[in-house]
């Protein structure tokens, strides 16, 4: 019995020392923040996205997964993470500890909208101003689409969101404002264009129970980002790494799969408008 | 219209053991359904409770954090996704707060935020158990409760049609059950009710033939197993062999009394004939002494004279004097008779025993007149070398008389005419002798029997001795 036993700790001391060793030989593995501004409850495409990047970078890479953008942000700005994909408006806002590194193209363009939906049975509703008094789904406090342009056009108009809607709640995912709005738990909600056209082509059912009542104007759309301390080398490679995507079948195939053409390295006053609607808002 | 009552015992048996049968598969079939129907509804208490309590816990911190949506994914998660269909799934989980308006629904198109309850529900109670809405749901609440303060309740909401297909399945498979049982035990009642009436049956039809002189007690297995079936079998015996010994001995009375009818007339007849007869007698005695010797008158005065006596003698016959003769009968009377018989002349077989002793209390002459008769007609009967066997004998303060031959038999329509005068169509003597016979034997409070069978033809008197004064 202790003979067994000493066996099973020798074996366990000597996998231990190997796995060890096995660690120190490989780079540090990037860590990649994902937030909920595309459909990041996919796994089987998780790992297999993932299994590509690591190709490409010839390192290992870490997805993890975080529900709301806030705490993505602040994980890149303590340096636990190295890169994130985050919506514009965290980025605006914490523009100087961050580095720009992809914007994704979506139907051909690095801009998507934000739709106000309301459940299909609602034919009657055309703007957001109709919604008064009605229960209103946001997806996050620091979503571009899915806050801070409708909180805008409520601004425009004199009215605060507090005061304008009976009630608002956020479900931290443009999915399940969807959901949230189709089972007319909401009147209204405030959704990631490219979410919804996403959902639309792939799962017909979820988006059947909303109406698109208005698109806005274009944004820039949410960033690939990287902490600012990102040695530059690393940060090249991962800009490649997502750029030269369209390069080859795989890359293809994971682009078809996100509902996307490619990313492209963007420039940064791509979202300033998203900064100006945020000074708007932020100024009452 | 026929009545179920008049139906025949074969069918109607069977038909109650049947039901009998129908009727208890189908209660034990019923019971078992009950059973199985609350066992359902507890089912459904013990999951809706562990359901709400677990609910209610998850639900603690989104009422905390006001999270609608967290909540709305919690309420909606029994109702949606791989739970969704069962039978135990709630219709809908409500989420009320501490105001008693509706929280969150996995329903929020029936029950939407804000808005406030539209159950009537004794929530203040927060045992679990079911409390039946108008509109065919059955509720169970739950308080939701953080440290001793209520935060709200939780509502699950079950639909009572969402059971039927259980329950339908419940009966179906009941009734399966039912039916495989029944194929196996109604056949089987069914032969066992046939087997139970058929006895009965066997009686019917017996009772039915008594009409028609044939009836048999129904031989069966019952009679001989000792139940009581069997003793009613025994009993149906008795009264079958009463009535025919009945039948029987009413016959007999009937002979009797056409025969001392026939006696009563003979005997009147014979008395009217005699009177004149005697006159006409001396008449002709007178004529023959005083009369001229004419021949011609002589010849037919001789011819009316044979004719009389012709007619006196058969007269005599008719004419029963049980006083003749007073001497008791002795044992050499009876072997004169044997002498006597033997002197007819025909070569015949002769089994002879007489056993009596002393002398018997009955009249002699009369008594050898009925033994003679008796002989005289078996030895008619047989052929040359033929059997004739003759008893006398004296037992239980009876003389008895057995005379038996082997000769032809008497055909059974004729026996009960035996008696009459000129019965047998080939009489010995003047075809009155079995008639006197029967005559004497009744004058002498007797009575007498014949049985006749191909090779044996049995007369058997039987007269009693009457006690020495």
């Amino acid at each position: 019995m202790r003979k067994a036993r000493r066996a099973i700790l020798k074996a366990f001391g000597v996998g231990a020392c190997l796995f060890a060793a096995g660690v120190r030989a490989q780079p540090e593995p990037v860590r990649i923040g994902l937030t909920a501004v595309f459909l990041d409850d996919e796994i089987r495409f998780l790992l297999r996205w993932r299994a590509y990047l690591e190709q490409r970078l010839g390192r290992k890479v870490q997805f993890l997964q975080r529900g709301r953008y806030r705490e993505a942000i602040e994980l890149l700005r303590e340096g636990q993470l190295d890169a994130a994909w985050i919506c514009g408006l965290p980025y605006v806002r914490f523009r100087s500890d961050l580095r720009l590194i992809a914007v994704p193209l979506f139907q051909g363009k690095p801009l998507y909208r934000s739709y106000l939906i309301v459940p299909s049975s609602d034919t009657a509703t055309r703007s957001i101003l109709d919604l008064r008094g009605k229960i209103f789904a946001f997806s996050d406090p620091d979503s571009n689409s899915g806050f801070l342009y409708p909180s805008y056009v409520l601004r425009l108009s004199g009215e605060r969101v507090e005061t304008f809607f009976k009630r608002s709640f956020f479900t931290w995912a443009h999915r399940k404002v969807v959901m949230a709005v189709s089972a007319q738990l909401a009147q209204g909600g405030a959704v990631d264009g490219y979410v919804w056209e996403t959902l639309h082509r792939a799962q017909g059912g979820l988006t059947a129970g909303t109406r698109v009542v208005a698109r806005s104007p274009e944004f820039g759309y949410p960033p690939i980002v990287a902490r600012a301390g990102l040695a530059p080398e690393l940060a090249q490679a991962l800009r490649d790494a997502f750029t030269g995507m369209t390069r080859d079948s795989e890359g293809r195939a994971l682009l078809a799969a996100l509902n996307l053409d490619g990313f492209t390295p963007g420039s940064e006053t791509l979202f300033d408008s998203i900064e100006a609607m945020s000074r708007v808002v932020q100024s009452a | 219209m026929i009545r179920f009552r008049d139906l025949s015992l074969s069918v109607t048996i069977p038909i109650r053991v049947t039901t009998m049968v129908l009727a208890t598969a189908f209660a034990v079939t019923a019971i078992l359904l009950w059973r199985e129907y609350e066992e359902l509804q507890r089912d459904l208490a013990n999951s809706s409770a562990s359901l709400g309590s677990l609910l209610a816990t998850s639900l603690i911190t989104p009422m905390t954090h006001d999270d609608l949506w967290r909540a709305f994914e919690i309420a909606r998660a029994p109702v949606t996704g791989t739970a969704a269909g069962s039978t135990v799934t709630p219709r809908h989980v409500t989420v009320l707060d501490a105001q008693r308006r509706i929280y969150v629904s996995s329903d929020p198109v029936r029950f939407p935020h804000g808005a406030p309850a539209p159950f009537a529900l004794p929530l203040d109670r927060s045992a679990s158990g079911f409390v039946e809405t108008a509109q065919d749901e059955l509720l169970s609440v739950t308080a939701i409760t953080a440290d001793g303060v209520e935060l709200g309740f939780l509502v699950l909401g079950y639909s009572n049609v969402q059971f039927r297909p259980r329950i339908a399945e419940l009966v179906r498979r009941a009734l399966l059950g039912t039916a495989a049982v029944l194929l196996v035990l109604l056949p089987l009642s069914w032969l066992y009710g046939r087997r139970t009436a058929a006895p009965l049956l066997g009686f019917a039809r017996e009772m039915e033939r008594i009409g028609r002189r044939s009836a048999h007690a129904p031989e069966n297995d019952a009679a001989v197993s000792g139940n009581e079936l069997a003793r009613v079998g025994e009993s149906f015996r008795r009264m079958v062999a009463a009535l025919e010994e009945k039948e029987r001995l009413e016959q007999q009375m009937v002979q009797a009394d056409r025969l001392a009818a026939i006696g009563r007339l003979a005997a009147g007849v014979a008395h009217e004939i005699n009177n004149p007869l005697g006159g006409m007698l001396n008449a002709l005695n007178t004529f023959r002494r005083h009369g001229r010797a004419d021949p011609v008158a002589t010849r037919a005065a001789d011819l009316l004279e044979r004719g009389l006596l012709q007619i006196r003698d058969t007269v005599r016959a008719l004419l029963i004097e049980a006083k003749a003769g007073n001497r008791p009968l002795t044992r050499d009377d009876i072997e004169d008779v044997r002498t006597l018989a033997l002197a007819n002349g025909k070569r015949i077989r002769l089994q002879w025993r007489n056993e009596l002793q002393g002398t018997i209390g009955l009249p002699s002459t009369l008594v050898r007149q009925i033994l003679l008769n008796l002989l005289l007609n078996a030895e008619h009967a047989v052929d040359a070398d033929g059997e004739v066997g003759c008893y006398v004998g004296c037992a239980n303060g009876s003389l008895r008389i057995v005379v038996r031959n082997d000769g032809a038999h008497i055909a059974a329509e004729r026996l009960p005419h035996l008696f009459e005068p000129f019965a047998l169509e080939e009489p010995p003597g003047n075809g009155l002798g079995l008639w006197v016979t029967y005559q004497l034997v009744r004058e002498l409070g007797g009575s007498i029997a014949v049985r006749s069978a191909p090779g044996n033809t049995q007369f058997d008197v039987c007269m009693p001795v009457p006690k020495a004064a």
